[in-house]
């Protein structure tokens, strides 16, 4: 069946596909490949998603027909499947949105190697989420990295060479400390492949090498996911990549990141143990409320609207792992929601924000006045994706608001419930002070005149806006998926 | 589903749908006031083809909509939903004529974002009033604050700016901070949030926890302005006069007010408020609003300010009277909300009068202006009078019901304050009518003027008829009040 082979399809076309731009370099081309390659993945991925919904078993391919454990295995449950198509709907729309930027933001000769590196970038993505293997991971990290590092260094501001130098290091003190992790729980147990290693471990977890190889994963992913206070990275790099880039990497990479965590805890560790018998629960929820708070705080007086957004992406995340440390079916789907929920609305703010760069040529707040009534759809987007991130009901921002609260309730904290509610706050703060510059203030004397961005960029931020809405009401696919997955994760706990 | 439900679904359509052909307007006056009022009308007649069959006993529902499990958005008309439904459509109308004449008389900006943002608030105000459950209402609630929003800011200035940070700041604060807690704690707590009579919230439950409900919900509903979460509403005060009317003194406080009977009545149930002693402090915090804002409008010399404080003390008659909780404070609370709606509307629309024709603001301005504008000052008159409860005049019945309500569980505390306000109310009011007809202008106005643009004189002797008649017919408002508490007329 043809199905069987779209796990190794997935990844392999996009990097195919990231050479053959290399070669090529000619801009147009370049980027029709990768729309092309881009939308093939999202189609393979929906179509692997829909199979598994369906059937209820997950999809494995052996590369290279090697049995696992030997060989790698490729493997494709509802949980990879659900992210698969979250990282190949965001790269696709990514693209339409961002044709336009890229021209204005990155040097003639090099746009065709951009896309080249997008392409390696998402293939990366896919391939973390695809691999049902720990060193393999470790492989495809190292290909998104590597190419997000390029990506992020392709910023027009200079700064973003200092920002994307301080991701690299960043990046590979985490990956280091991963594979450090991944090498320790390979010695005590033999194999990579992930079900072979929950299944050997399972006698030995309580052993000093086990614990110290889930550390040194636990930590070197959080790196990776920027959890407070691993996080120094993200907020430059957010801001100083490209426009196109910095919505791609934040609707996308650190989810990645998160997911690759969840499963380790939950499907390699195991419920029982990681969660009941160690103290990474509490250790995730402080960090995580920490984080929620510092990031939205910090939000409040950053003058540059992308780094602004970049810490509330510290913020959001902190909503996502807030999930995690829950550790009830409630609280993981709440997480696994706000992956997708977060996702959709960081990116269309992202992508609108990237229009007002396009035309205002910078980001900063003050430059930013009178933009409302000159920009009015743009700035009517960001309005109504600032409601989301406040968690207005009615939107994708309330559902996994509304989950988070009742899985905390389920546990008995009340007060994470207040602290919930009370993080709110900030974000109207800092979503605040922007639309009333917008709105309230008038254009300097003088100042040129506005018009809106490019309609490819203002639709493709408008298709992820409306999808915040339509997702805050019908929640059939997010909360039905999420809630699915969920079970696969505690699932692998008995 | 009913050919009921589909009256429910237009009602809250119809305001939507006009708001997006006023948006299509652009800048044709003519098109854009023809769309409000056809839409306001057609909303007028859909909302009481409803009356009869409610008035019946029907409880009108729509089929839920699921967003997650268990969180629903449903529809269902119960008699003090109706009531609010009749009040907001009925002034729709009547505002929209007013808004006409007071809008253009002033040549103010941006009047089709104006008539956009004032449409959607109505819609959400029929989706707050026909909510079938705790998530429905906090939705729509929350949409009328920001769909608002820009009303209030209408002006673009500093102090709208200011005005608007203080309206959004408080509204949106209280309704996360508190309001949203206490859904998610009662969908938890019940297991659902469908407005049942008798309540949802098991009467087993901890004092604590139910003590700690009512403190979210009351100070969750930041529209009902009990102190000290009111200051969002002199704030508000900035808005055109036409949004200080139908919104701040009947659509967006009466949210508030109506959200607090409709909790007390059916999710916490009457004899579960009054019965379990953890809920008696709300008496005591309305009581302590009625008071202090009187004492504080007093001393306002705006005249918008002194109405806005009048509001606030009046909103928490409806709340204090709905935390007796016996069946007969709630008739009153009902009728109350009835009453104030009608009577402050028009001594807005009183003051927005003044202001077209005499660009006057403040109080101490007014001197003989009754001869100029005897319409105006007539409506005025006639709506102080009901503020004050005097009969012929609608605030009467509604203070009647709950000074019944006061001495049949003889709750001294009640009818003090009920007795103090009265007084202060009569302090503040009486002074502007006697200035406007007893006295003679001091200074000589900056230009000749009569009354206002007709529009605005319709309007409000409209509204001033509408108070007079309310206490000779009161009969819709009643059984629907009745019905409320399970009582037949």
């Amino acid at each position: 069946m043809l199905i069987d082979q779209f796990p190794a399809i997935v990844v392999a076309v996009p990097l195919v596909a990231a050479a053959l731009c290399a070669i090529i370099r000619h801009e147009t081309a370049c980027w029709l490949i990768a729309l092309v390659v881009a939308f093939l993945s999202f189609v393979g991925s929906a179509t692997m998603l829909g199979q598994i919904k369906e059937y209820g078993e997950p999809l494995s391919y052996k590369m290279g027909g090697w049995a696992p454990p030997a060989g790698i295995e490729l493997r494709v449950d509802l949980l990879s499947g659900y992210l698969l198509v979250l990282v190949s709907l965001i790269a696709s729309a990514v693209l339409i949105y961002g044709r336009h930027s890229v021209r204005s933001e990155i040097k003639e000769g090099l746009r065709g190697l951009y896309y080249a590196m997008y392409l390696l970038c998402m293939c990366g993505l896919l391939g973390i989420v695809i691999t049902g293997d720990a060193f393999n991971a470790f492989v495809f990290m190292e290909i998104s990295s590597l190419s997000m590092y390029t990506l992020v260094a392709l910023g027009k501001d200079r700064r973003a060479l200092a920002a994307s130098y301080q991701y690299l290091i960043m990046g590979t003190i985490g990956a280091t400390m991963y594979v450090i992790g991944v090498g320790l729980l390979f010695t005590i147990t033999g194999t990579l492949n992930l079900v072979d290693m929950a299944d050997r471990l399972g006698p030995i977890l309580d052993t000093p090498a086990a614990i110290a190889g889930m550390a040194f994963v636990v930590v070197g992913l959080s790196l990776k996911i920027a959890l407070f206070p691993l996080h120094l990275w993200l907020p430059n790099a957010y801001a100083f990549a490209p426009s196109a880039v910095t919505a791609f990497l934040a609707a996308t990479a650190t989810k990645v990141s998160i997911y690759l965590l969840m499963r380790f805890i939950y499907s390699v560790f195991g419920f029982g143990f990681a969660i009941e018998q160690t103290p990474i629960p509490e250790v995730i929820m402080v960090l995580s409320l920490v984080a929620i708070f510092a990031g939205s705080f910090s939000a409040i007086f950053q003058e540059n609207v992308k780094r602004m957004l970049a810490y509330s992406s510290v913020a959001q995340i902190g909503y996502i792992t807030l999930g995690i440390a829950l550790a009830n079916a409630t609280g993981l789907t709440g997480s696994l929601v706000h992956i997708f929920n977060h996702a959709v609305m960081k990116g269309a703010l992202f992508m609108l924000v990237g229009g007002i760069a396009l035309q205002v040529g910078t980001v900063r707040l003050s430059d930013m006045a009178g933009v409302g009534k000159a920009m009015p759809l743009t700035m009517f987007g960001f309005v109504l994706g600032g409601f989301s991130m406040l968690g207005v009901p009615g939107t994708v921002g309330f559902v996994s608001k509304w989950y988070l609260a009742v899985g905390a309730l389920d546990n008995g904290w009340w007060w994470v419930v207040a602290l919930l509610m009370l993080s709110s706050l900030l974000v109207l703060a800092y979503m605040g002070r922007v639309i009333e510059v917008a709105f309230f203030r008038e254009r300097p004397e003088g100042a040129a005149a506005l018009k809106e961005a490019p309609k490819s960029m203002i639709m493709t931020a408008w298709v992820f806006i409306l999808a915040c809405v339509y997702l805050g009401f019908d929640t059939s696919f997010t909360v039905g998926v999420a809630e699915q997955a969920v079970d696969v994760l505690m699932g692998g706990a008995q | 589903m009913s050919d009921l439900s589909l009256f429910i679904i237009a009602a809250i359509l119809i305001p939507a749908v006009g708001a997006a052909f006023v948006a299509s307007s652009g800048s044709k006056p003519n098109v854009r006031e023809a769309y409000t009022l056809v839409t306001a009308a057609l909303l007028f007649v859909v909302v009481f083809l409803l009356v009869p069959s409610v008035m019946q006993g029907a409880r009108p529902a729509t089929e839920g909509f699921d967003i997650l499990p268990g969180l629903t958005v449903r529809f269902v008309i119960e008699p003090l939903g109706m009531i609010f439904a009749m009040i907001a459509s009925t002034l729709w109308i009547v505002n929209s004529i007013y808004s006409v004449g007071y809008m253009r008389g002033n040549n103010e900006k941006n009047q089709t974002i104006f008539y956009t943002c004032f449409a959607i608030a109505i819609a959400s105000t029929m989706g707050i009033a026909f909510a079938g459950n705790l998530f429905t209402l906090f939705l729509f609630y929350e949409v009328l604050t920001l769909s608002t929003y820009p009303l209030v800011t209408h002006k673009g200035n500093d102090d709208a700016k200011a005005g608007g940070r203080m309206y959004l700041g408080i509204l949106l604060t209280t309704s996360v901070v508190f309001l949203l807690p206490a859904v998610i704690g009662t969908y938890y707590v019940a297991g659902t949030g469908d407005f049942t009579a008798g309540g949802i919230i098991p009467a087993d439950e901890s004092p604590f926890l139910i003590a700690a409900l009512s403190v979210l919900f009351i100070y969750g509903i930041g529209k009902a302005a009990v102190m000290p979460v009111h200051r969002w509403l002199p704030a508000a005060m900035v808005a055109p006069t036409p949004v200080s009317a139908l919104l701040h003194a009947v659509a967006v406080v009466k949210a508030g007010v109506f959200s607090v009977v409709k909790i007390i009545v059916y999710v916490f149930s009457i004899d579960l408020f009054s019965g379990s002693g953890s809920t008696d402090w709300v008496v005591y915090a309305a009581g302590f609003t009625v008071l202090v804002a009187s004492i504080i409008a007093l001393g306002q010399d705006n005249l918008k300010r002194r109405l806005a404080y009048s509001t606030v003390s009046q909103l928490s008659y409806v709340v204090l009277a709905a935390a007796m909780a016996t069946p007969l404070a709630i008739i009153g609370a009902a009728m109350h909300i009835t009453a104030h709606a009608f009577g402050k509307i028009t001594l807005f629309f009183a003051a927005g009068s003044i202001y077209t024709a005499a660009h006057k603001t403040e109080i101490s301005q007014l001197n003989g202006i009754g001869k100029r504008m005897p319409f105006t000052m007539a409506a005025f008159t006639i709506g102080a009078l009901s503020m004050i409860g005097v009969p012929p005049t609608a605030g009467f019945l509604g203070k009647w019901y709950i000074l019944s309500a006061a001495m049949e569980i003889q709750d001294w505390f009640v009818l003090f304050v009920i007795f103090v306000s009265t007084l202060l109310n009569t302090g503040y009011f009486v002074p502007i009518i006697y200035r406007a007809f007893f006295k003679t202008e001091d200074v000589a106005p900056s230009h000749e003027h009569g009354e206002a643009p007709w529009p605005v004189v319709l309007a409000l002797s409209l509204t001033a008829l509408g108070t007079l008649s309310l206490f000779l017919f009161p009969e819709v408002p009643l059984t629907l009040a009745k019905a409320l508490v399970g009582q037949a007329l």
